[in-house]
């Protein structure tokens, strides 16, 4: 039997210097990393438990923005008054995100870190070729079964989509994650694949999330988050867009513009062409339309994702114009 | 359009067996009597026994679709913590080949449970046996097998799949069907397919299997406690009487787990050869392989009709997959050839060999993908010809069986056309297409009939009236959550005269008074005939003491009858004694009485018996006789589809069903909505994808193989428009549990073409056919 050895971490240093050692990983909510050491992929030697740290769960808003603690439940998150109203797309992502079981066990944290659905990924004694898995193994999923995989961001040695819905939010309002002391944009914190899809985050070992901070903005106060998918929910997106907007005082030129992209590409994936294409202009239904196309410049299919290529403009679009409605 | 306005419908109370007025008679709305063991977790299930040194085995699987096992190195695992035993297939014990559930006798060769010859993935090729599971489960990953692999055909589409094997005892023909269709003024021809899908009970199969002696002991889930006993006894050359089959309540099985299967020998093997008790359970995984689910299928459909919609032939071809060496047939002429009158009908059925496991049943095999071949072309007929899709099938409404030319026994598919369009408000459609809509739903009306046919078979029961007035019923039949335990309840209580809460019933054990398998939505209708039959004469027995003996209170009336209601006996006047049936069985000094009841022709020998229980051999066909036996149903469904994601939502749904008498009207009106719900996943959502470079099934678990949540589904109204159908069992009921899944996904794709102009003819309809 694999034998690993279970720390209740006492501190956030204590985590910290647990984690470090080879082998050990952090516990959360465990949704994901109880998950994938069951189907073989994680094989964590020690689990450091951090779920009951205290002072990490906080939700804290203000006008300057909200600093979330890393081990706050995705279940708080999404029904916290504050962040309801400066940040309606964030919690809609987390509203829309997996089942209420799990949102009650996760963390915000755990969150950021949860990993590809790629179901080669997830199946290691079928598909011993995966170079997220084990660089240099290849890759099963090309030439395989993709209608999951990304369209946007991809390499040749990997094409797994991230498919997180919360961290589209942040990177549309350009949140930036607390690792520590350490302090990094999240749009940095996710790494393309490239030629290391093992490296999915740029955080080192004996680092730990502690903190997600969003500033706040007239934008963050105007969004959403429309997420679509076949089935009405506990369901990844098939594609998603977090959308925020401000208008000058004539209620229809947008003077800011957010916009970010999910279940289509292999991090949640900012979409400046959109936003560039878009301020300054009046909200137009064909403007929009025409400049949400810009959204997956570039992007490539692998046969059955094909529709996310599609699709992904529509959704962009349908966010800006709802947006526009309320207006 | 003609529609039989039935205002009545509603008030009335059709086939909800009028006769019952009280919730606990038959054709009252008992709740579960299994309901609250279920929710406050006190319900055991067959794998949550605790037994002495049970040891836990763990599967290893195939990683290959075709090809033959070159060696397993077993050295790693053996030395693993906790191993107990490492099983291939040269250290398994041999067992003997069993008959398949027809009885058919088997060929005289030795059978394994785990493989060399691979002929799909996922196939079982080896078993760890440990003191833990978690020590079983990782020497299970260390087992290392190599494989010579050879080219897989991994599904109908693969160019070497071929045209298969025509399966002639699927062909039906009358008329001239292509003649017919080469005159006909209007034709239409289309093909239909439905991929391969999943029962994914919530509960997984598995087992405990426990040796003493030559006695086994098998705890696990079963819809056929003696079919799989005989199956065991067979496997291992022990009389059938050496069997028991434990399995009092089921989580789920939707036909998947009627037959005992390769990972319950596997796990009676390892219990035979280590003398502990082995508990075995499938993962999630594994349940995608280890049995099969539905049967892919295709179908071409070719209707020639009149410039009114009557038509004039029928032409239609079909294929299922099956496996390399195992034969499934999915009957797709089944619903095509008595739906609607044609005076020309050909349907004949090919089936192709794929590296798959062998398929399986699944709620309403054959009926279902039948139906959503003919209920899709007969709409795409109605908009060929411009007439309402529910009037095309009033003209073509078949009077009497099309193909058996015999009368039905039943038939309330009109009332259910009627009923379900008045509720629905069908007459209010706009009839064409992308005509409604709201935003950027556009919203689309569909309809769609189903049927399914009354099998019937034979059942036991006994039941005894106890010294203290309660009553006792025994049978091995079983209840997967569609009420048997509470419809037998009620059954008893009725005809002793008891309350339904001094009913004890007791099944799921093949010790018990036999029954046949617990499919084909047959269960409730034989059940209730053996357990009337078996009260019936308790009854008697009860009556005749109190009236003869000397010591009963009842003796000196000399009556000739008593009543027994609500646990008392009285003289019919009401002039005598009046006394519990307690206090009579004790005057008379009886501790209980007791007597069974069967539903078996009279003059059946005890080899009849055995077959009749053991074997599907002996089910009676639904044509038997002067009458054609089957339920019916009308579904209609409003869908709204967004025009630019393609995203398809369910938002009303209202069905009119006709399954005869109910003899419980809110479990069957649950079944009925559960098998809506299945239908909708079906129409929408389930499908398994395979990887076609290695012949498997990827998406193999509850995250990636999507079923309906409760945000997919709206309110179902389901209308009861059954009368009792006396040539359809004993006390009048027709089938539940299979029929409303029928006609489901047809009235979902009709619903999407009213919506959007588009058809879709490949299930599940994702959004990306319709963006
Ligand atoms: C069936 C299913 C459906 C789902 N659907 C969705 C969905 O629709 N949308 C969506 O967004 N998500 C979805 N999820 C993912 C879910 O949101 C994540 O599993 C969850 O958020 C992970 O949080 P956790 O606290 O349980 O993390 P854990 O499982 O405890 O940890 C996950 C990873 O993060 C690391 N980690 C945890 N905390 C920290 C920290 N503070 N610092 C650094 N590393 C850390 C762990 O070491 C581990 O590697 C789904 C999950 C499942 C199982
Ligand atoms: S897409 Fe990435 S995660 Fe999936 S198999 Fe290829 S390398 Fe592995």
């Amino acid at each position: 039997m694999r034998d690993l050895s279970y720390f209740r971490a006492s501190s956030v240093d204590a985590a910290r210097q647990a984690a470090a050692l080879p082998g050990a990983m952090l516990l959360a909510g465990g949704t994901t990393l109880i998950d994938l050491a069951k189907c073989g992929v994680a094989e964590p030697e020690t689990l450091v438990d951090i779920a009951h740290l205290k002072g990490l769960d906080s939700i804290e808003v203000d006008e300057r923005g909200a600093t979330i603690g890393a081990l706050a439940r995705m279940s708080h998150v999404a029904d916290h008054a504050d962040i309801k109203s400066r940040f309606p797309a964030v919690s809609e992502a987390l509203w829309q995100a997996a089942s209420a079981q799990i949102r009650n066990m996760a963390t915000i944290g755990g969150n950021l870190m949860q990993r590809t659905r790629c179901p080669y990924f997830r199946d290691p004694a079928n598909f011993p070729a995966c170079n997220k898995r084990e660089p240099g193994s290849g890759c099963s999923a090309i030439g395989g079964v993709t209608r999951g995989h990304a369209v946007l961001g991809t390499s040749e040695a990997c094409i797994a989509m991230y498919p997180g819905d919360l961290a589209v939010a942040l990177v549309a309002f350009d949140a930036i994650v607390h690792l520590g002391e350490r302090q990094i944009p999240v749009d940095d914190f996710f790494l393309l694949p490239g030629t290391t899809p093992d490296r999915e985050h740029a955080i080192e070992p004996g680092e730990m999330i502690t903190a997600i901070e969003i500033p706040g903005s007239a934008a963050a106060r105007r969004s959403t988050y429309l997420k679509i998918r076949d089935r009405q929910s506990y369901e990844f997106a098939a594609a998603s867009a977090a959308v925020g907007i401000e208008f000058e005082p004539d209620g229809r030129t947008i003077r800011d513009l957010c916009v970010a992209l999910g279940g289509v590409a292999t991090k949640p994936w900012r979409a400046r062409t959109v936003e560039d294409a878009l301020k300054g202009k009046a909200l137009e239904p064909e403007t929009v339309r025409s400049a949400s196309l810009l959204a997956v410049e570039g992007a490539v299919d692998h046969g059955a994702n094909h529709y996310k290529i599609e699709l992904a403009p529509r959704v962009v679009a349908r966010a800006i114009l709802k947006l526009g409605e309320t207006a | 359009m003609t529609v039989h306005i039935a205002s009545t419908v509603h008030v009335g109370r059709h086939g909800d067996a009028s006769d019952g007025a009280f919730a606990e008679a038959v054709g009252g709305r008992l709740s579960r009597v299994d309901g609250p063991a279920k929710i406050t977790g006190a319900a055991k299930y067959a794998v949550e026994q605790q037994l002495e040194g049970l040891a836990y085995a763990v599967l290893v699987e195939s990683t290959i679709a075709s090809g033959k096992v070159r060696a397993i190195d077993t050295k790693a695992a053996e030395a693993a913590p906790g191993v107990l035993q490492v099983l291939t297939p040269d250290t398994i014990i041999s067992l003997r080949t069993a008959a398949d559930w027809f009885g058919t006798p088997p060929p005289d060769k030795p059978y394994c449970p785990l493989a060399r010859d691979i002929t799909f993935s996922g196939q079982h090729v080896a078993a760890v046996v440990a003191e833990t599971f978690e020590q079983a489960v990782a020497a299970a990953a260390l087992v290392k097998v190599s494989y010579d692999e050879t080219p897989a055909i991994v599904d109908l589409s693969d160019v070497k799949a071929g045209d298969g094997i025509p399966i002639d005892a699927m062909t039906k023909e009358w008329g001239d069907a292509q003649g017919a269709f080469a005159s006909a003024p209007v034709r239409i021809c289309a093909a239909y397919n439905t991929p391969r899908e999943y029962q994914a009970p919530i509960e997984p199969h598995g087992l405990i299997a426990r040796w003493e002696g030559d006695k086994l002991t098998v705890w696990e889930p079963s819809q056929w406690l003696d079919g799989m006993a005989r199956t065991y006894a067979e496997w291992f050359g022990v009389p059938f009487e050496n069997v028991r089959l434990v399995s009092p309540y089921i989580g789920g099985g939707f036909g998947s787990k009627a037959l005992a299967l390769s990972h319950g020998a596997v796990a009676a093997c390892a219990a035979r050869m280590l003398g502990r008790p082995v508990r075995l359970v499938m993962t999630r995984p594994q349940t995608f392989t280890g049995y099969g689910g539905r049967a892919a299928t295709r179908q071409t459909v070719t209707i020639g009709a009149d410039a009114q919609g009557k038509i004039q032939s029928i032409v239609h071809r079909g294929i299922n997959e099956t496996s390399m060496d195992g034969m499934w047939v999915e009957p797709l002429g089944s619903v095509i050839s008595i739906m609607y009158a044609t005076p020309n009908f050909s349907s004949r059925q090919n089936v192709v060999r794929v590296n798959s496991v062998v398929p399986g049943a699944m709620r309403a095999p054959g009926e279902n993908p039948s139906a959503f071949g003919i209920e899709s072309a007969i709409d795409e007929l109605a908009y060929e010809v411009g007439i309402d899709p529910l009037e095309i099938r009033l003209r073509n409404y078949a009077e009497q069986d099309p193909h058996a030319k015999k009368a039905w026994s039943t038939r309330q598919l009109r009332e259910a056309f009627a009923a379900g369009a008045e509720r629905f408000g069908w007459a209010r459609r706009s009839p064409e297409p992308r005509s409604i809509r709201d935003g950027n739903q556009l919203i689309g009306w569909g309809v769609a009939a189903g049927t399914y046919p009354v099998r019937r078979a034979y059942g036991e029961a006994i039941v005894r009236i106890l010294a203290d007035g309660s009553v006792e019923v025994e049978s091995s039949s079983i209840d997967m959550g569609q009420g048997t335990y509470t419809i037998l309840a009620q059954t008893a209580a009725e005809t002793v005269g008891v309350r339904a809460d001094d009913v004890v019933v007791k099944l799921g054990d093949s010790r018990f008074p036999r029954a046949g398998v617990t499919g084909g939505s047959r269960l409730a209708g034989v059940m209730t005939g053996a357990v009337y039959k078996a009260a019936t004469s308790a009854l008697d027995q009860l009556i005749g003491l109190a009236i003869s003996d000397p010591r009963s209170p009842f003796y000196a009336l000399q009556a000739n009858t008593l009543v027994v209601a609500n646990g008392r006996i009285a003289s019919p006047r009401g002039d005598g004694p009046d006394v519990s049936i307690a206090e009579l069985l004790k005057s008379v000094g009886r501790d209980h009485i007791e007597a069974t009841g069967d539903t078996m022709p009279a003059n059946s020998t005890p080899e009849d018996r055995y077959k009749n229980y053991t074997t599907i051999a002996m089910s009676v066909p639904h044509t038997e006789g002067d009458y054609s036996r089957h339920s019916w149903c009308a579904h209609f469904i409003e869908v709204r589809v967004d025009e630019d994601f393609g995203t398809v939502r369910v938002s009303r749904v209202v069905s009119a069903l006709d399954s005869g008498r109910l003899y419980n009207p809110k479990l069957a009106e649950s079944q009925w909505k559960g098998g809506i719900i299945m239908g909708i996943g079906q129409a929408l959502l389930e499908e398994g994808i395979v990887d076609r470079r290695h012949g498997r099934v990827v998406n193999n678990n509850l995250a990636d193989y999507l079923v309906p949540t409760n945000a997919d589904i709206p309110d179902i109204e389901v209308i009861s428009v059954g009368i009792p159908d006396p040539h359809s069992s004993v006390l009048g009921g027709k089938g539940v549990g299979e029929l409303a899944i029928v006609g489901v996904a047809p009235a979902i794709a009709n619903a999407v073409f009213h919506a959007t102009g588009k058809r879709i003819r490949d299930l599940p309809i994702t959004l990306e056919k319709l963006i």
